[in-house]
């Protein structure tokens, strides 16, 4: 019983990794229709800024990680956003290359600065146990803290004017331009949006997988993987395909090993878009957020 | 009658261009023909994504996963059989295959240009995780240790066709790789001026109205994205034996990039420009390798954003336009830059 709760909360807590590695991308891909191949290194500054603020400015860890990292890599998203996206708006394949072109050069960049070592960070909570069994308190709280972000972007693209606008915007940019909203800042504000909840995720799982520079090209294969097997809706899509991929690649992972779990998610995901070309929201949810 | 002039056009430069590399292995030292061997190599992975993202329209971003594939099926084959024949057949039909398989998967699944990009991708990262995990000496297929992030090392290089013990000089082997870079351009030009070719053009030009005219649209992409796989397969056998040796790192994320890369500098809709932008490349990358200040990513990363942003035709198309301008209507040259290729 003990063993199954463990097991259970392993499985939610592969689910919350995905749900926080992928939500950043997704809201750029579900509302931009852009795919930025640069989120993995989104992430990999938001969990610098996280660990160079914790060790080298003293800031308390949960403001590092939940406050500054998201705030640099937002304020950075909409830099590039103003210097390289902007132009690239209705050419996807396009916007993906440059992205990539992106993603190798912050690769490159980081290299220079930091080193090709990992940094580290502890993790901030102790164990917890359960009978006989103990887990990581951090990954109970990546749990509750992916169900919390979930929820909080629901809230905001449901309830406010901006994300009234973004939604407007999102389906049809010409109609929501001509009463009044202005695209150019709502795609900017968008970006931000997205850079910033690429750098909380980085943040959020660098106690767990430490920083390199090249950390980035282990989380886009996920992510992407997740966003496109959810569809376009932004929260029904992550929250069904997070579940569905996270469920299968954690049980793969118990019966083989961790590899295979990789192995599994992909082998689903090829599956899933053979039967849902447009992903799980495209047939499903299709009116969801 | 033109058609005709053209093909013997294309062999003719071919033969030249076989012949200045035979010049260049009798006159280049070892260490330079060793490299120029593997920008060869490397040209030749180029031209594989030319063809399919060039002419066929499938933005393939693991191109690696085959070159991958088919230089760990060479190393395992080779050592296990000690002789090279049979291995350099496999080293091209394994990646044929799987391409055959997971294509299938994809066009007539009917998964479009962003989700095929998505899963290529997938499917090279998940092998590249997977063989850097076989690090144990559990993880063998026959006598060949897998060796996870550490490679296979001492791969058996070519040896003459069923004769293990003539094994071929750097020379020789240079001037194999010359000859399937050759080769392969040729086929790839002939099956362009082919009913195939054309057709293939068709779909990526708008594949609803070739389907519609009655061409077998995911067939023709499944053909076009297997023959790919097989060049890159060969590139990647080619590769092993340039330096008897094979990593994960042919699988890499940074791998795929690069050749995407070769492309968009070379030219998309063009076969030589990527290989021409690919030597070069290649060569940048070289030399940029050898200081310690500035990071190889960051130059690609950032040429690559430059190009698309600012030149997406590529420098082949680019300047072919630039020149059409110049000088009005003057009949376009077939190939007046294969020169470049061989220094």
């Amino acid at each position: 019983m003990d063993l199954l709760i463990i097991y259970g909360i392993e499985v939610l807590n592969a689910i919350a990794v995905l749900i926080i590695m992928s939500l950043g991308l997704a809201v750029v891909f579900g509302m931009m229709k852009i795919v930025n191949m640069a989120h993995g290194e989104f992430m990999m500054l938001g969990g610098y800024s996280a660990i160079l603020a914790t060790n080298h400015l003293g800031v308390p860890i949960w403001i590092a990680m939940l406050v500054i990292a998201p705030l640099v890599v937002g304020v950075f998203g909409i830099v590039i956003e103003r210097v390289i996206i902007r132009h690239l708006y209705g050419r996807m394949i396009d916007t993906m290359l440059a992205t990539w072109g992106l993603s190798l050069a912050l690769i490159g960049a980081a290299t220079m600065v930091f080193g090709n070592t990992t940094l580290g960070i502890s993790s901030p909570l102790p164990s917890v146990t359960v009978g006989s069994y103990s887990t990581s308190g951090y990954s109970l709280f990546t749990i509750l803290f992916a169900l919390c972000l979930v929820g909080a972007l629901w809230l905001l693209l449901r309830y406010t004017t901006l994300g009234l606008c973004a939604r407007a915007t999102m389906q049809n940019a010409r109609m929501a331009a001509a009463l009044g909203t202005n695209p150019g800042k709502i795609y900017s504000l968008t970006f931000g949006l997205g850079a910033a909840l690429s750098g909380l995720g980085g943040a959020l799982l660098a106690p767990i997988t430490g920083v390199i520079p090249t950390i980035g090209i282990s989380f886009i294969a996920k992510a992407f993987i997740t966003v496109i097997g959810g569809g376009s809706a932004i929260i029904a899509g992550t929250l069904s395909s997070s579940t569905l991929f996270g469920t299968i690649s954690q049980l793969a992972t118990y019966a083989w090993t961790p590899v295979f779990g990789a192995v599994a998610l992909l082998l689903s995901a090829i599956v899933l878009l053979r039967l849902l070309p447009q992903g799980i929201t495209g047939r499903f949810f299709r009116r969801s957020l | 009658m033109k058609l005709f002039s053209e093909r013997v056009q294309i062999i003719v430069v071919a033969l030249v261009v076989m012949l200045g590399a035979l010049w260049l292995s009798g006159t280049l030292e070892l260490y330079t023909l060793l490299s120029v061997t593997v920008f060869l190599v490397m040209g030749l992975l180029s031209l594989s994504l030319a063809f399919i993202w060039g002419y066929g329209g499938i933005l393939c971003f693991g191109q690696a996963a085959f070159f991958g594939l088919g230089a760990y099926t060479y190393a395992i084959c080779a050592i296990n059989w000690g002789d090279s024949t049979w291995a350099v057949v496999l080293a091209v039909l394994l990646p044929t295959l799987f391409s055959l398989l997971l294509g299938y998967v994809i066009f007539y699944g009917g998964v479009s240009d962003v989700y095929l990009g998505a899963i290529t991708l997938a499917v090279s990262l998940v092998l590249f995780n997977w063989v850097n995990s076989t690090a144990g000496s559990e993880y063998h297929i026959g006598q060949a240790l897998l060796g996870g992030f550490n490679g296979i090392p001492s791969v058996p290089t070519l040896n003459m066709p069923f004769q293990p013990d003539a094994i071929l000089s750097p020379e020789a082997i240079f001037m194999v790789t010359a000859g399937c870079l050759a080769l392969c351009y040729v086929l790839l030009k002939f099956t362009l001026l082919s009913r195939f070719g054309k057709t293939v053009v068709a779909i990526r030009e708008n594949e609803q109205r070739a389907g519609l005219l009655g061409y077998n649209v995911p067939a023709h992409k499944l053909a076009t994205f297997a023959i790919g796989a097989a060049i890159a397969g060969l590139a990647g056998c080619l590769y092993v034996n340039w330096g008897a040796f094979v990593s994960p790192g042919v699988f890499s994320i940074s791998q795929s990039a690069q050749i995407i890369i070769w492309v968009i500098v070379g030219g998309r809709g063009t076969l030589i420009g990527p290989v021409i932008s690919c030597i070069l490349l290649q060569w940048m990358v070289t030399r940029l390798g050898a200081q310690q200040t500035v990071d190889v990513n960051l130059v690609l990363g950032v040429i690559l954003a430059v190009f698309v942003l600012l030149i997406p035709g590529g420098i082949l198309p680019t300047l072919q336009r630039l020149w059409r301008r110049k000088r009005q209507p003057t009949v376009q040259a077939a190939t007046p830059q294969v020169s470049e290729v061989k220094q």
